[in-house]
């Protein structure tokens, strides 16, 4: 059976359309702030229910309670506070319970009952959602650039950001609709900001040996230098999932929010939002959301433990690699050979091989993914 | 982790209680308390999972299947 929304109710906080042009012109009379791109998203997926059951920007009672209890101050599970920071510049003369307009470049997107305007501290907020106050953090680095004042209070979404992505897209009403019409009672989620390599499609393919479905499911949005370009992700998924998938247990559609490189705290994250699309189950590996050396290879999932409330149940997987005595993938749970014949199927090295034009061998990625995205000329971000 | 949270008393029967001080030995559990806790965390999450509702009606399942069936996930 597809998953109870996370902390009961699907969020939706959309306008309906015939109020939207009374709405627009509204917005004239209040104080507007313009937003960036991850904040933007952020708000789109608190008004579609990826965020349920947040309703807007958090306050501070749940603000705190997320940053020491890792829950919301009503008790259930909540790992990453979504905040909206702003100067008091930008809100002078706003008081508590007025309503302001949300811009994102310029274009009105959405209105914000204001409940609380507070103080934030950044170093502390590191701490407890990084585990680490190094600015080097990518997440942190991020955090210490926001602004000085934090605003909580309910969204309502007026106007869509403009979605190059669109027929990716779902929201997870649909998703949850989509699952059920497939007949599926499991479903387990796949979180990846990578295009795919063979440990990738190993990994869901032995969870979908024994889950009905599997629900591919990409961030799309601000990731760190180097990391795959967006339209190379859903271009190298389309071919792997057109060659080597049936078509019938699989569903792939993007979500767009940052990374934020949280590790264990982003991957139960992560699995609520899946949750919220209606996945049993999600799938959980290596450091899942780490970057650098921040965090242990394991913490993400060690994690989990701390939450028997979750309402999804996560799948910890080791890493594949390929064995040449075995003659295919496999790891160590099911491989007993030595590691002189094991080839690490290496993210790192892959990119590497593609950034000096080279085809990765097959052990490590299928041909047709790997032709893909060498057809671009940068398939890597550049600039953050 | 620096946890902080208020804390309220709910009595159990101090058999229960000896019952899983024996229990809990040896596990990742600190104490009683931190054990009925997850216990407990777990078996009201189930409950209220029963009592959710669904969030759509029929009119809107519909449109959603028309869409889903226009952009080729049907």
């Amino acid at each position: 059976m597809v998953s109870k929304p996370h902390g009961g109710t699907l969020i939706r906080r959309v306008s309906p359309r015939d109020k939207r042009e009374t709405l627009i012109e509204e917005t004239n009379e209040m104080v507007s702030i313009d937003v960036p791109f991850d904040i933007a998203t952020d708000i789109e997926n608190i008004a579609y229910g990826v965020f349920s059951p947040l309703e807007g920007f958090v306050v501070q009672e749940d603000y705190t309670s997320i940053l020491y209890n890792m829950r919301l101050s009503n008790d259930i599970p909540w790992t990453f506070p979504i905040t909206l920071d702003v100067s008091p510049e930008e809100i002078k003369g706003v008081k508590e319970g007025d309503t302001i307009a949300i811009k994102h470049n310029g274009t009105f997107i959405a209105t914000l009952q204001v409940e609380e305007i507070y103080r934030w501290d950044k170093k502390r907020f590191a701490r407890h959602v990084y585990r680490t106050e190094d600015p080097n953090h990518p997440g942190v680095y991020k955090t210490y650039r926001k602004k000085e004042l934090l605003v909580g209070g309910k969204i309502l979404l007026i106007n869509e950001l403009p979605n190059p992505f669109y027929k990716y897209t779902l929201r997870p009403a649909e998703t949850r609709i989509l699952f059920r019409e497939k007949g599926w009672k499991t479903i387990v989620g796949f979180q990846t900001r990578n295009a795919p390599h063979i440990g990738h499609e190993y990994v869901q393919k032995s969870a979908l040996t024994f889950i009905d479905g599997l629900f591919i499911n990409p961030l799309v949005g601000w990731k760190k230098k180097n990391d795959y370009r967006d339209d190379v992700i859903i271009a190298a998924y389309e071919t792997l999932i057109k060659y080597y998938y049936p078509r019938n247990a699989v569903v792939f559609s993007i979500t767009r929010t940052p990374m934020r490189y949280a590790g264990p705290r982003e991957a139960i994250h992560h699995a609520i939002m899946r949750k919220n699309y209606g996945c049993t189950h999600f799938i959980v590996g290596r450091d899942h959301a780490g970057v650098g050396n921040y965090y242990g290879p394991y913490e993400a999932q060690e994690i989990f433990s701390e939450f028997p409330d979750l309402g999804i149940t996560p799948l910890f997987v080791k890493e594949f690699f390929y064995c040449r005595r075995c003659g295919g993938v496999a790891n160590e749970k099911v491989c007993p050979h030595s590691e002189e014949y094991r080839v690490k199927i290496s993210g790192t090295k892959i990119r590497q091989m593609i950034l000096s034009g080279q085809t990765p061998p097959e052990t490590m990625m299928r041909p047709e993914v790997a032709r893909v995205i060498l057809s671009y000329d940068n398939p890597f971000i550049e600039e953050v | 982790m620096e946890k902080r949270g208020k804390y309220t008393t709910v009595s159990i029967p101090v058999t229960l209680y000896n019952r899983i001080k024996r229990v809990i030995e040896g596990t990742g559990f600190t104490s009683v308390s931190s054990f009925v806790t997850y216990v407990l965390r777990e078996v009201v999450a189930s409950y209220e999972e029963e009592r959710s509702a669904e969030p759509f009606t029929e009119e809107e399942r519909e449109k959603i299947i028309e869409k889903l069936r226009k952009l080729g996930y049907l």
